[in-house]
């Protein structure tokens, strides 16, 4: 399981920081993470915790001549993404990794039609390959994608315009974006949270069962433990742009150990009893000017001195069960 | 370990400075700022400042007349004999009182009237105030105030008139836009369910937050009025000689080019003066009132 | 396609205010003081021919009256008669309108052009030399008015460094085409006078290149600044995301949605061209319906004055129709949204 082979992403020690008035917002602080050939992982945290910006690094689709990335490595099968040149980047992009978007309004041109943007995606990951892609090749692909992400009448949903479609279907076609060439990796950036809960529900259904079909790993964003433990194998908890902790599902649920882990799941409310959920008290901290080391001690309950001065490591409490935590190398 | 909550007093100072940063970023809405308190200033205080502030009347030394641009006389002399550096000063006194005086007016009208026409939108207000608009837009601004001046006797006062009536329909048209998307924000149907009256919600509710694209547009129109003012006098409409106007002086100067180039290229580079001044202090005000607002 | 009745729309609005702005126009010339006979004939005429003037200008009928007359006349294409030429109006108009017109087009031409290619570069080599260079430019551009462009081109061209004609529309001794769309250009092209096509470029350059400084470097820096706020869009990160390469990302789906401010404002941009056209084509001599228009104004020449104003202001609606119609087609919601209002 642990073998080198099949590690198809490895993030070591990323940290990314955006240029702003007065300095860096120093977001991502050290992340690592990992994802396998068929894995199925889930990266939990708060809203502003830097999620998105750890998988905007990934592809490096950041704002241009924003960002800064100081440190860290991004290795897809052992090669270093941050390095790559423009034709190794685009071919990672169109037929390695994929991302969905959090909003599939903001993610669509609204002044293209469906079939031009969907086409587009499929001509140019064709064309890495074939000299000549034909235009109906194209057409063909394109309307394959919309039917596997179960879009009524695809064809004629090629020469409409994104504001023309529903919410739900505008997050189908994105998802049909990301599938329209065999990759083997997806990133799902909260999918389906500015929908409605049914919606959201389908989407999520949608993505488990291309996710089965197909043997694609994916990386799933989401600030709902729920979401987390029904659709992945192994979850990551990030706070504050540094990963506190990652076990495998049913570990974690079982025996969480850092206290902000703790804290999230203290903060689910119970249908069966126990009064009002105890939330985290405090504010994610200033990126502008963080704590020097653990981001999480200023609204930790057990925070030592030690907490204070420097940011702990991940360290390995059980097996596939990390932990970034003074607290749990004791 | 909570933050402080921030007191009133405490915001404003803290978004002046954050305003002023974002003003400031841009090196050039400072130089506008520095050029148009340099007109501001030298217009005021005219009389005092220039060499020789008796000129700007009826003013003849025709020994004078014609003189290269020297120490003694910054810009040269006119055909007349005329100091052209004090006359262009003191051209910018009625500069600035046209702008002020036909903004003065047609803002509030303009404004008033787009308010009016964006809240009742779609009722008869909406459609009689906005067609009146439309037929004032229907010709592009010069052409407008230039019949409506030359219509009238050509004097200062006739020429602030003419590009006042002109001028109010854009305020309108930029109001309307944003009163009638403003008016369906849930904070304007929360006042109206609560019982507010229309006097209340119009100038309460919808215009302060009208107020950034309003201050916008009347940093940039004092040049622009400036400008059409200088195109009016450029033709021998507005301001009458011997008092200076700006065009004027640019029309008149015309006639001696090329030999006495300076007669008309000084007052054509203070009009250029002035535009860039207001044009990039206009600009520094849009940067700072729209990001600040999201 | 609702782009038919969108039209259809907007064509009766442009009707209607068209008339509105005759009557606007009309009272306005009418309810001012002055005679107008009395100016026509000059201080020394006769007092009795003044008066058969006034009789037939309608003068001593009431003001619904005489706007009854005009209009009569207008719809017949008879714009009244010229105090200053002695002739139809009408007949002037044919006479300038397409000098005009050529210089307008031309001038359009030049500056839509130029802002976009301005822009983009802008854009592309943003905090660049380049970038910063065309932002100079802009300030600059923007804030030297059109007449000052003129008079410099005049005192550069006229006397230092004569490479092109400063004055009129054809240099003497050049034949001039037979007036078919009035435009020299084109005439001459038809007729395969190149000489003739030459000459009549080489003299719009200077009062065209006047005309479309202003709104060209406004232009640009509209289509810069949209460009510049599309640039962080979501759907551009979405769209290399996900394998587009990126000069085709720049190319097509960062400039179409950005062209849209740009095409907005053209209208208005069009409309300081033709406004600007009054100076400019004073000082460069250029026998235009601006430069009629002005002596019109400075001479109370009521029918000229009537006629060149609701001239222009047809031509401006016109102008405001085009123009929306490119926005529309370049945005689809404003072309396909159904709840949409005026």
């Amino acid at each position: 399981m642990e073998t080198k082979e099949n590690v198809l992403l490895d993030i070591k020690d990323l940290h990314t920081w955006y240029r702003v008035y007065g300095g860096y917002l120093k977001v991502l602080n050290g992340i690592n993470l990992i994802v396998r050939e068929g894995e199925r992982v889930s990266l939990v945290g708060e809203a502003g915790c830097g999620k998105t910006t750890t998988m905007k690094s990934i592809l490096r689709i950041l704002p241009p001549g924003d960002f800064l990335i100081p440190k860290g490595e991004i290795c897809y099968r052992g090669k270093d993404i941050l390095k790559m040149n423009s034709r190794e980047i685009q071919r990672l992009r169109s037929q390695e990794i994929a991302m969905i978007f959090q909003d599939p309004t903001a993610a669509l041109n609204s002044v293209f039609t469906i079939g031009t943007q969907i086409g587009d995606v499929v001509k140019y990951s064709l064309a890495l390959e074939e000299k000549r892609v034909h235009k109906e090749k194209i057409k063909m692909l394109s309307v394959k994608a919309l039917k596997e992400v179960s879009l009524p009448d695809p064809e004629r949903m090629l020469v409409n315009y994104p504001f023309q479609l529903s919410g739900g279907m505008r997050q189908r076609v994105c998802i049909a974006m990301a599938i329209s060439s065999s990759r083997n990796l997806l990133i799902a950036d909260e999918p389906g949270t500015s929908l409605d809960v049914t919606i959201q529900d389908q989407i999520l259904r949608l993505l488990r069962e291309i996710v089965e079909k197909k043997g694609t790993s994916i990386i799933l964003i989401t600030h709902s433990l729920g979401v987390a433990r029904e659709m992945t194998d192994r979850i990551y908890v990030m706070y504050a742009g540094t990963i506190v902790e990652t076990a495998l599902t049913k570990d974690l649920f079982k025996n969480p150990v850092h206290p902000y882990t703790k804290g999230l799941l203290a903060s689910v409310p119970k249908l069966s009893g126990g009064g009002l959920a105890k939330g985290i008290p405090g504010r994610i901290p200033d990126y502008l000017n963080p704590p020097q080391g653990c981001r999480f001690q200023p609204r930790c309950e057990y925070a030592t001195p030690s907490c204070v001065e420097t940011p702990p490591q991940l360290f390995e409490v059980e097996k596939g069960h990390l932990v970034a935590c003074y607290l749990a190398q004791r | 370990m909570g933050v402080s909550l921030p007191t009133p007093k405490f915001m404003f100072w803290k978004n002046l400075g954050r305003s002023w940063y974002k003003f400031s970023r841009n090196r050039l809405s400072v130089v506008g700022l520095v050029i148009v308190l340099v007109v501001i200033v030298s217009a005021i205080f005219a009389p005092w400042i220039t060499p020789y502030p008796e000129h700007a009347g009826p003013f003849v030394d025709f020994a004078n007349a014609e003189l290269r641009p020297s120490l003694r006389y910054l810009c040269g002399t006119d055909n007349m004999g005329r100091d052209i550096f004090s006359r262009i000063i003191f051209a910018f006194q009625d500069a600035l009182l046209m702008a002020i005086v036909v903004l003065g007016l047609a803002v509030p009208l303009g404004v008033l009237l787009g308010l009016l026409a964006g809240y009742f939108q779609g009722r008869w207000a909406d459609t009689i105030i906005m067609r009146i608009t439309d037929i004032f837009l229907a010709v592009p601004p010069l052409i407008l105030a230039l019949a409506v001046a030359a219509m009238l006797k050509p004097n200062l006062m006739n020429s602030m008139i003419a590009i006042t009536v002109m001028w109010w329909p854009w305020y309108t048209r930029l109001l309307y836009g944003t009163a009638s998307s403003i008016k369906n924000e849930y904070f304007v149907i929360a006042a109206e369910l609560t019982g507010a009256n229309k006097f209340h919600i119009i100038f309460r509710e919808i215009l302060p937050n009208c107020l950034s694209p309003i201050f916008t547009k009347v940093a940039l129109d004092v040049g622009w009025v400036i400008l059409l003012e200088a195109s009016l006098s450029f033709v021998g409409l507005g301001q009458q000689p011997p008092t200076p106007a700006l065009g004027q002086m640019v029309s008149d100067g015309a006639r001696y080019m090329p030999t006495y180039w300076w007669m008309t290229i000084f007052p054509a580079l203070a009009i250029v003066f002035i535009l860039l001044g207001f044009n990039l202090m206009g600009d520094g005000i849009r940067d700072m009132l729209e990001t600040s607002r999201g | 396609m609702k782009l038919g009745s969108f039209l259809l729309r907007r064509f009766l609005l442009s009707i209607f205010v068209i008339i509105g702005l005759s009557i606007v126009i009309f009272v306005i010339a009418r309810v001012v003081p002055g005679d107008p006979a009395r100016m026509a004939l000059g201080p020394r005429a006769p007092e009795e021919v003044v008066q058969t003037l006034r009789k037939e200008m309608y003068l001593d009928k009431p003001l619904p009256e005489q706007y009854f007359y005009w209009i009569k006349g207008v719809v017949r294409g008879d714009f009244g008669h010229s105090l200053v030429s002695k002739r139809l109006v009408l007949d002037d108009i044919k006479e300038y309108f397409p000098a005009t017109m050529e210089l307008a087009i031309f001038a359009g031409i030049l500056m839509v052009f130029f802002a976009i290619l301005l822009g983009v570069l802008a854009a592309q080599y943003k905090d660049t030399w380049v970038d910063n260079l065309i932002r100079i430019a802009s300030y600059f551009g923007v804030a030297i008015p059109a007449f000052v462009v003129a008079i410099v081109f005049m005192l550069v061209f006229g006397y230092y460094w004569p490479i092109l004609p400063v004055l009129g529309r054809l240099s003497p001794g050049i034949t001039s085409p037979r007036t078919i769309t009035g435009l020299l250009t084109l005439d001459s092209l038809i007729e395969g006078n190149f000489p003739a096509f030459w000459d009549a470029l080489k003299h719009m350059i200077l009062p065209a290149v006047a005309l479309s400084l202003g709104g060209l470097f406004q232009e640009a820096r509209i289509t810069r600044s949209s460009m510049v706020d599309n640039m962080h869009k979501d759907f551009l990160a979405a769209e290399r995301g996900y394998g587009i390469p990126e000069k085709t990302v720049m190319s097509k789906y960062l400039l179409k949605p950005s062209l849209i401010s740009t095409v907005s404002i053209m209208g208005l941009d069009f409309a300081s061209l033709l406004s600007n056209a009054f100076l400019v084509e004073l000082i460069f001599n250029w026998p235009g319906i601006s430069r009629y228009g002005i002596n019109a104004m400075l001479h109370k020449d009521l029918d000229a004055i009537s006629a060149v104003i609701v001239v222009f202001g047809v031509v401006f609606m016109v102008t405001n129709i085009i123009v929306d119609v490119i926005v529309a087609l370049l945005d689809p919601r404003i072309r396909l949204s159904t709840a949409r209002d005026v």
